[in-house]
């Protein structure tokens, strides 16, 4: 990207300029606060001793910092009746959102690879269909889901609900994919062709490798919505195969014993950490790879 | 290298046809360059030739085998792009080893064939550089690389120096040109510009419409263009049409253009027994602007003096083009550079009429 060379109008008007930039800068950090308060809540409980919870104010400081709520949550929290926990299920997750993100970007690609560069009769038929699955609410396919997982005998299992993220997720690859090798230039594939490379070739060698921009914003999509899925989990898996968002609600929605509001917050954030992860390293790209294609250069 | 053969090929989607019964044929070594206004057919046929499209009729042959229906790969054809088409993820030699690469040469091999090409198109020093970071010159050289590397039997060129600045484009051109005679290479080349076409090719096919409209040599297609497209489109000012009317007087044929007080008669230097039939018939006469105001005594029999006035003049250096009242039709030519003239001036000018052409004024055709 070119060096940025001018500056922006508000940049050069002047003086008055000082007054709406108070305004604006202001109102972006009241912005920021309403949004950062239950973030610091939630660290601030999470590192407090459970009398100090119920004891003081939730924004105050812990007196006493403490990562036993953390340790609890990750080895010996209660989730039902079996005390170990959630780190079994943030590994559930993790291996279901491996799987799943890797899969659907992967076919996700070769779809659009074809629907691209391999045109066919209908293409722009079978392409709508798929962009309808887009705008399928998630609710209306989970009774039919389930007879199907079923019948193939995926159901309670983790591959199960690895196949039904694949098949949700495909629907939006394939429409990033698409869009993006449509403005991929045709003479690469055709110089492929006359060096002798054929359809898995020149997918691997020329299209795969100057896709990453499209493969970062599809797999940061792909990993929040998956790892974030609760309706899925919750309704195909069961007892030590659910993910970690299934856990949580578990551990959360326990209606015996104390509220143990530092634990409950310590899993909430362990269960959000890898999703801010993938945001921090790749957000830059997710930005740049929306935006391809939209300016020259 | 090898010859190529083009025979009844049509091409077609749906109803609409791109070409008909295009039927070309090339030796070995050849330069064939396709030429034509774009739509003309001449991108789809560099097409089938190489195999990225298929053919609704006819036949394609490199040297002895019908290509039809093989794979690009299996053509033993190579392809330079408009685009360059170079692989923006790999370095320049990756790109040029590619091919290389995928008929699953050795890595020893692979890397001496890719400095052999290299220092022929001297761009030893930028192998390690990516697509990205050359300039349109070093990539074109780069494209070039590529196609060379693997001695094919065809080279095929899409308009590849129409993405240069002029004067690279005249630089490349000759880099073109030189490497053709140093190979001997056989080369399919489709370009717009009928400049190129002529400076290039040993043998250039003209096309319009998806119609072959004529195959020669350049001289053949400047000198006796098969009818006033071929005429028109080759040549630049192009070559004057100007409608007149042939008379047969005292054993001799007459051109007559115009009338009234502006009108010429010229008297015809001996001509095919075609024309004859044309006596007293309209036809259109194509004057080359370089035939008018000539200067030398060469074929002096052929040389008549007609007076003119002259309504502009366009120096270049090289030479001053000149619009000209002839027989009261506008007529362009092309006058030498010193020439004592000034616009507005009625004077007298030699027009050779060995480099006349004839049209029939229907048909558009040549009268030969």
């Amino acid at each position: 990207m070119a060096a940025k060379t001018w500056d922006s109008p508000q940049m050069v008007v002047g003086k008055h300029n000082n007054v709406s930039r108070i305004v604006i800068y202001s109102m972006l950090l009241i912005v920021a606060l309403v949004y950062l308060v239950p973030l610091v809540v939630m660290l601030l409980t999470s590192f407090k001793p459970l009398q100090e919870v119920y004891a003081g104010n939730i924004l105050a400081l812990p007196h006493e910092w403490t990562l036993a709520a953390w340790e609890k949550a990750w080895g010996s929290a209660c989730v039902g009746l079996d005390c170990s926990g959630v780190k079994g299920f943030f590994w559930n997750s993790f291996r279901m959102v491996f799987s799943a993100v890797f899969l659907s970007t992967l076919i996700g690609a070769l779809n659009g690879y074809v629907l691209t560069k391999w045109r066919f009769k209908g293409d722009n038929v079978l392409f709508a269909l798929v962009l309808f699955g887009c705008f399928i609410p998630f609710q209306i396919v989970l009774i039919p889901m389930a007879t199907f997982l079923g019948k193939i005998g995926l159901a309670q299992s983790i591959t199960g609900l690895v196949f039904v993220h694949v098949v949700y997720g495909l629907c939006f690859t394939t429409l990033y994919f698409r869009n993006y090798y449509i403005a991929f230039p045709d003479e690469l594939v055709k110089a492929a062709m006359i060096d002798g490379a054929r359809f898995f070739r020149i997918f691997f060698r020329i299209l795969l490798p100057n896709s990453v921009p499209i493969i970062t914003v599809t797999v940061i999509w792909q990993f929040t919505n998956i790892w974030n899925d609760f309706l899925f989990g919750a309704s195909f898996t069961t007892g030590a195969s659910a993910p970690i968002t299934v856990a949580l609600n578990n551990i959360v929605n326990t209606s015996t014993g104390v509220k143990e509001y530092n634990v409950q917050m310590a899993t909430a954030m362990i269960a959000a950490l890898p999703t801010l992860l993938v945001y921090v390293v790749g957000g830059r790209y997710f930005v740049r790879g929306l935006m391809a294609g939209s300016v020259k250069g | 290298m090898s010859s190529l053969h083009v025979s009844n090929v049509r091409k077609a989607y749906g109803s609409t046809e791109i070409l008909r019964e295009i039927n070309i044929d090339v030796d070995d070594g050849d330069f064939l360059v396709l030429v034509g206004p774009s739509g003309c057919g001449k991108s789809t046929l560099l097409s089938l030739i190489a195999g990225l499209d298929t053919l609704s009729g006819g036949e394609i042959r490199i040297g002895d085998d019908k290509v039809n229906d093989l794979h690009p790969s299996e053509r033993d054809i190579a392809m330079v792009f408009q685009s360059y088409a170079l692989y923006p993820n790999m370095t320049v030699g990756q790109n040029i080893s590619f091919g290389l690469e995928m008929r699953k040469v050795s890595k020893a091999d692979r890397e001496k064939a890719v400095q052999d090409a290299a220092r022929l198109l001297q761009i030893e020093h930028l192998l390690d550089r990516r697509p990205g970071q050359l300039s349109g010159g070093q990539r074109q050289r780069v494209a070039m690389g590529r196609a060379l590397v693997r001695h094919p039997k065809i080279f095929l060129f899409d308009e590849p120096l129409s993405n240069l600045d002029a004067k690279l484009r005249v630089d490349m051109r000759t880099e073109i040109k030189k490497l053709h005679q140093r190979l001997g290479a056989t080369i399919v080349y489709v370009t717009h510009d009928q400049i190129e076409a002529m400076t290039l090719a040993t043998r250039i096919a003209v096309m319009k419409g998806g119609i072959l409209q004529q195959l020669g040599t350049p001289a053949e297609v400047y000198n006796t263009p098969a009818n006033t497209f071929v005429a028109t489109f080759m040549g630049s000012p192009s070559m004057n049409l100007i409608p007149a009317r042939i008379e047969g007087r005292d054993g001799s044929l007459h051109l007559k253009i115009g009338q009234g007080n502006d009108a010429l008669d010229l008297e015809l230097p001996p001509q095919s027994q075609a024309v004859d039939r044309y006596d007293g018939k309209e036809v259109i006469a194509g004057l080359r602007p370089e035939a008018i105001g000539v200067e030398n005594e060469r074929a002096a029999s052929a040389i008549r003096t007609v007076p003119v006035r002259i309504n502009v003049l366009e120096p270049t250096g090289p030479d001053t083009l000149a619009v000209l009242d002839f027989g009261g039709m506008e007529v362009s030519a092309r006058l030498g550079p010193d020439m004592p003239h000034e616009s507005g001036e009625r004077c007298d000018l030699r027009v050779d009429l060995s480099k006349l052409v004839l049209f029939d004024k229907d048909t558009e055709a040549r009268i030969h």
